[in-house]
């Protein structure tokens, strides 16, 4: 047996013949171009949801909580369960940008801006859910550290306020790193803009950037340390929301799992998004040549790796169960099993462990339809996770005698469709008005961009000094002689 | 289209791809020029040892802002939690650093991203309200595909004629004088 190495280039970031002409061309004319009649109709809906949500609000404040569908035991219902849903979603965005920069990982340039816009607009809808839940929304700002006249201070000491803090840091910084991304395509707009308008409110948002090396030395500084300061962040949003649940008593929660657990189902279910609303959008604004194939199936593959680390840890909750000797415990896992919520936990095993399985296959990872069915099914079984995790453990817990079973209400439900409208609402604003691609950061990645590429003494351009190579393994059978 | 009155802000050059717009700076750098600088729409690599740029100092003000942070956040909490507003809690300590060290952390990231951010703005002196290089229309494409470089005026060995001589013999497609129109 001998093995053989043998060098094949790696595919090309962004596909087709582009210069780093046709590459602002091709993004920068959304932006600038008249407004689709689609996108209105896409618009009008996403307004009509928001209307709806909004409504909904102001009647779940008018009315108070008692509107929901809580019970005794179940306290914390679809608020909690959306919140989550909806935090985690977001933590795609930032893994994309900051820890993939880190890995200096190339690919994440055609996703990057897309997902950071997704993840700013997730967090708000996430946001959105404790803020309303707390039944008197208008002394929400007791949470945070303000002096005020009754001289009281928030308790420092409860997971809740930890909450508070994660999450509206990982928005500002999320928004931040975003902004930071923009400054550079913010001029490129400026400087393609036709109109007297549009020039101004891009040239507000470019703050007079030039492309001055002096300038991108600094910033790309400050990129790399936003990226550094966002991957431990991340990582933190999730564990923290995670302590909500670990740090209590309720069995089923009370789990030293729950925050690398937490995380991965975060990353799992973000990507899941990114790629639901990727995949329709490079469709419809003809980037396909950025957000190309490749791209998706590395992203199928972190789902695949986060999706299994998501199965991993059902399957140790189960074993810790059993390990513990801890009869609440063990009692909580066979009431998620054959309980009242079972049809909860085998939706989820099916979306959750069985989905990511298909993606082992190369076929399948490179497969635009069923990426797109996978995606969504991934969506519905992280929701179901933290349904289970929230309903589940509080309905049934400790005497059976205060149990009792839980279902949403209407304005539960409607609260809920109704974030759509606004994340979407956002979402086309985004995709409306600002370049959906970091239009910089591409050209960064592009052969072309690399002075080494180039012949020393002709200074022009050469393919084949470009492509990166990665090394294939081949064993070969040896004869014996 | 001459401007005689106007003051000369610098001579910007045009060169054809990041690979030309290296040599160039190197060649500035090595006749002695330092008030110069390259315009490209992406940072290219390697231009800071063509450019000879000192290390960037934003490290220095991140690390401030975010120590300011953490300290001004954990203060706050020892302060809040035994003096201010103290909470006995199943008879736990009022002082249980553990319990901080989350919203320490979350503060600390906080103030650090601010700092990047507003630290990043003034070592590039951004928002900058007027800058003369852009009255030369062809700058626009310095965001686009465009690889420019420009000696300004305020350097000890700016003179017209020598910087495009320099300037031609590196190659450039386009050479122009900036002027600066106030």
């Amino acid at each position: 047996m001998s093995t053989n190495y043998e060098y094949v280039p790696e595919p090309k970031l962004v596909k087709g013949d582009h210069t780093f002409g046709s590459i602002t061309r091709l993004i920068a004319k959304t932006p600038l171009a008249a407004t689709p009649p689609l996108w209105y109709l896409a618009f009008a809906i996403a307004n009509l949801l928001l209307i709806t949500l909004l409504g909904a609000v102001a009647y779940l404040i008018w009315e108070g909580v008692g509107i929901w569908g809580l019970n005794n035991p179940a306290g914390w219902g679809w608020a909690i369960i959306n919140f989550v849903w909806w935090v985690g979603i977001g933590h795609a965005g930032t893994l994309i940008s900051a820890i993939l920069f880190l890995f200096r990982q190339g690919w994440r340039t055609a996703i990057n801006r897309f997902a950071e816009a997704m993840t700013i607009f997730a967090v708000m809808c996430a946001g959105l859910f404790p803020a309303i839940h707390v039944g008197r929304i208008w002394v929400i700002y007791w949470v945070f550290p303000v002096p005020n006249q009754m001289a009281a201070w928030p308790n420092f000491s409860s997971p809740l306020l930890w909450d508070v803090f994660a999450v509206s840091t990982y928005f500002t910084v999320s928004l931040i790193f975003w902004y930071v991304g923009l400054i550079p395509d913010f001029a490129t707009l400026r400087d393609k803009a036709k109109g007297k308008v549009s020039k101004m409110v891009y040239g507000i948002g470019a703050m007079g950037w030039t492309g001055s090396f002096r300038n991108w030395w600094n910033y790309e500084k400050a990129y790399m340390i936003l990226a550094g300061l966002a991957t431990p962040l991340v990582l933190s949003v999730h564990t923290i929301v995670s302590f909500d649940f670990a740090v209590s008593l309720i069995p089923g929660w009370h789990s030293t799992i729950f925050p690398p657990y937490f995380v991965a189902g975060a990353i799992y279910s973000g990507f899941a998004m990114v790629l639901t609303l990727m995949l329709i959008a490079r469709k419809i604004y003809g980037i396909e040549d950025i957000m190309n194939i490749d791209i998706m199936e590395k992203m199928n593959l972190v789902m695949m790796l986060t999706g299994n680390l998501v199965a991993f840890a059902y399957l140790m909750e189960g074993f810790i169960a059993w390990y513990s000797g801890y009869i609440y415990e063990q009692g909580i896992f066979w009431l998620y099993v054959v309980g009242p919520y079972a049809w909860g936990f085998w939706i989820l095993m099916f979306c959750n462990v069985i989905t990511p399985q298909f993606l082992w296959s190369r076929s399948i990872r490179r497969n635009v339809t069923l990426t797109f069915i996978i995606s969504i099914l991934v969506n519905i079984g992280m929701w179901f996770e933290r349904f289970m995790i929230a309903v589940a453990s509080l309905a049934t817990d400790f005497m059976p005698s205060s149990w009792d079973y839980y279902s949403p209400t209407f304005w539960d439900i409607i609260i809920y469709i109704g974030t759509f409208g606004l994340f979407f609402t956002m979402f086309l604003l985004f995709l409306r008005f600002l370049p959906m691609v970091a239009i910089a950061e591409v050209k960064g990645v592009m052969p072309q961009a690399d002075p080494h590429n180039y012949d020393e003494e002709t200074q022009e351009f050469i393919e084949a000094n470009a492509e990166p190579a990665v090394t294939q393994q081949q064993t070969v059978e040896q004869k014996n002689q | 289209m001459e401007r005689e009155n106007k003051t000369v802000h610098g001579v910007l050059a045009e060169f054809k791809n990041p690979k030309e717009l290296i040599d160039a700076a190197e060649s500035v750098k090595d006749s002695g020029y330092t008030d110069f600088d390259t315009y490209a729409p992406f940072p290219i690599h390697g231009m800071e040892k063509a450019m000879g740029i000192k290390k960037s100092p934003l490290g220095w003000i991140v690390a401030a802002g975010g120590l300011a942070g953490g300290i001004g956040i954990l203060w706050l909490m020892i302060w809040v939690m035994t003096d201010a507003w103290p909470l006995n809690i199943s008879g736990k300590p009022l002082l249980n650093i553990p319990i901080y060290v989350p919203i320490t952390f979350e503060i600390t990231v906080l103030i650090s991203s601010f700092s990047a951010l507003f630290g990043m703005l003034f070592l590039n002196k951004l928002p900058k309200f007027y800058n003369p290089i852009f009255n030369v229309e062809r700058f626009k494409k310095a965001t686009d595909d465009g690889f420019f470089i420009c000696v300004e005026a305020s350097d000890k060995l700016f003179a017209e004629q020598s910087v495009s001589k320099l300037f031609t013999d590196a190659g450039a497609i386009h050479i122009e004088t900036v002027y600066d129109s106030e």
